[in-house]
């Protein structure tokens, strides 16, 4: 399994997969919200700051909550992502995989100001990269981890084609290696998987069981079949 | 049971937990809409999430041992995680009255000698730099330069910019720019005095005995000018907040600090993410104090609403107000 899947395990007794996020996407993910703060930090400033003590004072408290208080809200009240998140698909989890709350998400974003320490979040990307979950040191004092919203979709649905009973018997490996396969026959070329449904035709000199057909149509009919189709 | 089978038997729960969750989450999913046989109070009957999610939590044990299409178990998986999330994520409530009156303080004491021992590192700093400036009274110039010293002792001097006068105090909109400019830097301050305190202490320690010296030093310096009434006539009041949240934030800092230093039997690791919790708590309080400072440090304390007598009892009055709100509030129901 590869290392950036966390596992975690309900009380239900059934794990579920969480897939997380490495320094990339979420660096990405803060520049985004920094051009979106700066932005509105410059806009708010155009307008106030041309209108007196009053709204210099306004702009003020706006530059004090977009600086510490922007990312908390949108973790709190927005299912755990700021917009620049939102943009990549990430979200900002507790450990167990239960959504932010208030204090988890105010810790680890008061302590973002270390993690920015001594310049560009080089304390935070050292911790990143120490630990296994990629957390900042804000992560690991709130307990939350970054992982990626949405899984890759698999289609729920394997591709058209007719089910074709299978000529001889296949153990349960065997007929989950086929479903599999047409569950990934659309993200491959054509001629890739023909090539890949070669590899069972007898003509090919490779196939064990010269009963089953080895081209892409008749693998899609064997899937449809073990699935339930008739 | 071949999966097409186990689909159709069970796609409608499936369906009616993805709305349920979706209603929580509050945004729509495609089954909602596709899905005619499901009648939308059904959909939506809260009662029945436990039990749905339960037997969400089974198919996928079930789609996952008998090796069902990964598409399958990809999208139970996806369910079961969204019915966790709304399951066990609660909504954190800011019990806010709760929090004032009982919590707030009595966690100050559970922690006292760390509250005294945070208040030191400003205080005595403060105190010796007060005496080193008022007997030697070019020290000051070793923490400030020329023209910050030139522009305090412009600010309080008799007829300066703090100038305590009806009518040509301050007027109401700059009283409002200085409670932006009060709540961005002193806010800010005092979040980065707690946070830095995870660098084992040493950052919190640099903002308090740092901002300790300045304010000996400004003390001291104003009282050898001769502006000792304007400055504490001004200071006091807001003080009394402004002061205790700094000295909490730095013990917020402290507990973290401490936790890495001498985590007892716990983990290093441990040891912080549990001192995490009544730091930031504390944070919490020292935020809303601060707010209070801002407020009185803007709108009273350069106004000239009472004489010079009248702010000083206002001022001592708050400090008692701030002493006896930390020792007796909340007293009641810790036996």
């Amino acid at each position: 399994m590869l290392d950036t899947i966390r596992t975690i395990e309900t009380p239900e007794g059934v794990s579920i997969r969480l897939r997380l996020a490495g320094p990339v996407p979420r660096a990405l993910a803060w520049l985004t919200d920094f051009l979106i703060f700066a932005f509105a930090w410059l806009v708010t400033g155009i307008f106030l700051g041309s209108s007196g003590d009053f709204g210099f004072g306004i702009w003020l408290i706006i530059a004090f909550l977009l600086t510490w208080f922007y990312p908390v809200l949108f973790e709190v009240y927005a299912q755990g992502a700021t917009p620049g998140k939102k943009m990549l698909g990430l979200v900002v989890l507790q450990d167990d995989g239960v959504p932010v709350g208030w204090s988890a998400s105010m810790v680890r974003n008061l302590l973002r100001t270390v993690d920015f320490l001594p310049l560009f979040y080089a304390f935070g990307l050292c911790s990143m990269f120490l630990n296994r979950d990629f957390k900042r040191l804000g992560d690991i004092v709130a307990k939350t981890i970054v992982v990626h919203r949405d899984k890759p979709r698999l289609a729920q649905k394997l591709p058209q084609a007719n089910a074709l009973p299978l000529p001889v018997w296949l153990s349960s490996s065997e007929q989950q290696l086929i479903v599999a396969f047409a569950d990934r026959v659309p993200r491959l070329t054509p001629d890739r998987a023909q090539e890949l449904a070669q590899i069972l035709d007898p003509a090919s000199g490779h196939g064990t069981r010269a009963t089953l057909r080895g081209d892409v149509d008749s693998l899609l009919g064997y899937a449809r079949h073990i699935v339930g189709e008739r | 049971m071949t999966p097409n089978e186990f689909i159709r038997c069970h796609e409608q729960e499936w369906g009616q937990l993805e709305a349920l969750v979706a209603a929580r989450f509050k945004y729509r999913t495609d089954n909602l809409k596709k899905d005619g046989s499901l009648s939308p109070e059904q959909a939506m009957d809260p009662a029945a999430f436990p039990s749905l999610y339960r037997r969400v939590c089974l198919h996928l044990a079930l789609a996952r041992e008998r090796h069902y299409p990964p598409a399958l178990i990809d999208r139970l998986d996806r369910l079961a995680l969204s019915g966790h999330q709304v399951f066990y994520g609660t909504r954190s409530l800011l019990r806010i009255g709760q929090f004032i009156v009982h919590d707030f303080p009595a966690l100050i004491r559970e922690h006292g000698r760390l509250f005294w021992f945070s208040s030191a590192l400003l205080y005595l700093p403060g105190l010796i730099m007060g005496l080193l400036v008022y007997f030697r009274p070019e020290m000051v110039y070793s923490l400030l330069d020329y023209f910050s010293v030139l522009h305090l002792e412009e600010m309080y001097r008799t007829g300066g910019a703090i100038e305590i006068e009806t009518g040509s105090g301050r007027v109401a909109d700059e009283n409002f720019k200085m409670f932006g400019y009060y709540i961005k830097n002193n806010i800010s301050i005092g979040f980065q005095c707690f946070a830095s305190g995870i660098l084992f202490g040493l950052g919190t320690l640099f903002f308090l005995i740092f901002n300790g010296l300045v304010f000996g030093a400004v003390s001291a310096h104003l009282i050898h000018q001769g502006s000792t009434e304007n400055f504490f006539q001004f200071v006091i009041a807001h003080g009394a907040f402004e002061l205790t949240a700094i000295v909490l934030c730095g013990m917020a800092g402290l507990l973290l600090g401490r936790a890495l230093l001498s985590p007892g039997r716990k983990r290093r690791k441990e040891a912080l993410i549990d001192a995490a919790r009544p730091a930031v708590q504390i944070v919490y309080g020292a935020t809303a104090m601060l707010l209070i400072a801002a407020f009185i440090e803007a709108f009273w304390s350069s106004g000239a609403y009472l004489p010079v007598t009248g702010k000083f009892i206002v001022g001592g009055l708050l400090w008692a107000l701030v002493a006896a709100y930390f020792f007796f509030m909340g007293a009641r129901r810790e036996s």
